[in-house]
């Protein structure tokens, strides 16, 4: 099911003036802290109710202002997912888990309890107080009293962003299962390059209020002025399968006939995966490299140099893998002679490919 | 109890009586005031607010003679309600009338503090999963202002127990119809003699407040501990 997004409201910090259409699957709001995607959400949700326009999932219309349709909260069928959890403290796992379930009418109670239970491994927790639970076990309890209510729209606010590394690659496995198989949209809001590259089946990129790019996430991250981390948040996104884990702590994929190596991963050999290459772990050498201790270089032609601000420039290079993306100094790409077309030879690093920019691939 | 006259027994029953009516009739409403002050902007809030503490700053004579010109047989409100059935002057519904309306911003300030103390964003939550405000009111917030509402609700018990000026002044004071605890103290005062049934009496007196805060505490504490989940 779609998700058609229009609104038009005023905040005393910025203006919100957005119209988009997600196809299904996992939308991505990307955008820095102050750019108004909780405001969104939150409209969506119908926390805030929004100065006009309308929102619908397919053909259900949540609000409508040209129509005066809007729900109260309790009737929009949500499953909500906060960044802080936001579990009753003084119920336990079981009833913060059931407490959806009350409310949802009998016959759309599509979700297995015990499925969800399993799949988020919270069997142990279930007697427990949310006070009582780790960060990881908070979130991981409210994604699974989100998906009890048997929503038709998953709302999830930088879910992650409370938790630290770890907690964060132990959550972030659940989402893609939510994504892969749940078959209900989901709203999710980050300003992480690496969530978006894992999750997105498309990123609306806000700014200042506004929808600045629309599209897979393959073509948003490529965009240095629309990552919220500026420069640094550049990378290409690939889409891979696992060939082979080697002896010595190596995993070697396959990207369109080409090889990759990274630090071993936990992916099954043949599963489809997508992994995120940053640009600035990217280098180009114009002719074929030697006496270099990296061991992943690929071929193609530079397809686009875009010059940033200060000296340096992104550069699109064509591979069999598709594209890849260099952060380079113009200094480089004058040096190296590089134009539109010309051969060069894109080397990374390997251990510049982490674990935690690699999942599974979108269906 | 043999140590008390059959005078002073008579007086903290219909102590305990008007004070537990007092306490259980204005508690809802209490919930309600609280609530309406702590999350809802509306004009007047001010005025409300005043109004709710109006008891608790006027002298309590004035309270209970602005009681006796509203709830009297010929007030605007008690001549009606006296049509009904329901007669306040001179009788201990009148008294245990007073003692709530004086007990009232005690127990309002009580539970107001401990709604201000729940996050509005749990409610939130609580209506994304699909309940309606009524329910997100029972299954979350009062849930969760418990000790609050217990704790109030004691305080305006034991505030009600030594209610005097505004009683006396709205239901006078006649045994075993409107002669509450403080009454009977100050009756017994009036009447030579009559020291050591007072004495006894304020022994009760302290007993019953002390008793009533020590339970407050007890009880808010052990529902503090379950609702903060621990």
């Amino acid at each position: 099911m779609s998700l058609s997004v229009r609104m038009q409201h005023n905040l005393p910090a910025i203006a919100l003036d957005l119209d988009f259409e997600a196809p299904p699957g996992v939308t991505v709001l990307f955008g820095r802290s102050g750019s108004g995607k909780t405001t969104v959400v939150n409209a969506v949700a119908g926390l805030l109710r929004p100065q006009a326009g309308r929102v619908a999932v397919g053909d259900w219309v949540l609000f409508d202002t040209d129509c005066g349709v809007w729900l109260p909260p309790h009737r929009r069928r949500l499953g909500y997912i906060f960044q802080e959890g936001r579990l009753f403290p003084h119920l336990t796992v079981r009833q913060n888990l059931n407490y959806g379930r009350w409310f949802a009418p009998r016959e759309v109670q599509r979700e297995n309890p015990d499925r969800v239970i399993e799949m988020l491994g919270i069997g142990h927790l279930l007697d427990r107080r949310p006070a009582m639970l780790s960060g990881g076990e908070k979130q991981r309890v409210a994604i699974g009293r989100a998906l009890l209510a048997s929503p038709r729209l998953i709302l999830a606010d930088e879910p992650l962003a409370a938790l630290d590394d770890a907690r964060k690659a132990e959550i972030l496995p659940y989402f893609e299962r939510l994504r892969d198989e749940v078959s209900v949209p989901i709203l999710y809001v980050t300003h992480s390059a690496a969530e978006v590259a894992r999750l997105a089946t498309s990123v609306v990129a806000l700014q200042d209020g506004q929808v600045v790019r629309f599209g897979p996430a393959s073509e948003v991250l490529a965009d240095p002025s629309v990552a919220p981390a500026g420069v640094r948040a550049v990378g290409a996104v690939l889409s891979v399968r696992v060939a082979a884990h080697h002896n010595d702590g190596l995993s070697e994929l396959d990207a369109g006939g080409a090889r990759l190596f990274l630090p071993r991963i936990a992916h099954r050999i043949g599963e489809d995966l997508r992994i995120r290459i940053p640009a600035q772990e990217v280098i180009l050498s114009n002719r074929p490299p030697e006496g270099l201790s990296a061991l992943n270089v690929l071929s193609g032609q530079v397809e686009k140099i875009r010059p940033g601000e200060g000296p340096g420039a992104i550069v699109s290079v064509n591979t069999p893998a598709g594209i890849v993306l260099a952060r380079v100094t113009r200094r480089s790409v004058a040096a190296l002679g590089l134009q539109q077309g010309s051969s060069c030879y894109a080397v990374i690093k390997t251990v510049a490919l982490a674990p935690q920019d690699v999942g599974g691939r979108v269906v | 109890m043999g140590w008390l006259g059959p005078a002073e027994i008579e007086a903290l029953h219909l102590s305990l009586r008007v004070s537990l009516w007092a306490t259980l009739i204005t508690l809802p409403f209490g919930i309600f005031v609280a609530y309406a002050l702590a999350r809802w902007r509306f004009p007047g809030r001010q005025v409300l607010n005043g109004l709710v503490h109006l008891p608790l700053i006027l002298p309590p004579v004035v309270t209970g003679y602005l009681l006796l010109l509203t709830f009297g047989i010929q007030g605007p409100l008690g001549g009606p309600l006296a049509e009904l059935g329901i007669v306040f002057a001179f009788r201990w519904t009148g008294a245990a009338l007073a003692a709530g309306i004086m007990a009232f911003p005690l127990m309002v300030r009580a539970i107001r503090l401990s709604i201000e103390a729940v996050d509005p964003k749990l409610e939130q939550a609580g209506a994304t999963l699909g309940a309606s405000r009524l329910m997100v009111f029972g299954t979350v917030t009062l849930p969760m202002i418990l000790p609050g509402v217990i704790a109030g609700a004691i305080l305006a018990f034991a505030k009600a127990m030594g209610e005097f000026g505004a009683t006396i002044t709205f239901v006078s004071n006649i045994p075993g119809q409107t002669q509450t605890l403080p009454s009977a103290v100050y009756a017994f005062l009036q009447v030579p003699g009559g020291e050591a049934a007072a004495t006894r009496l304020v022994i009760i007196s302290i007993i019953v407040a002390m008793g009533a805060l020590l339970l407050s505490e007890y009880v808010g504490r052990r529902v503090a501990k379950r609702v903060a989940g621990s």
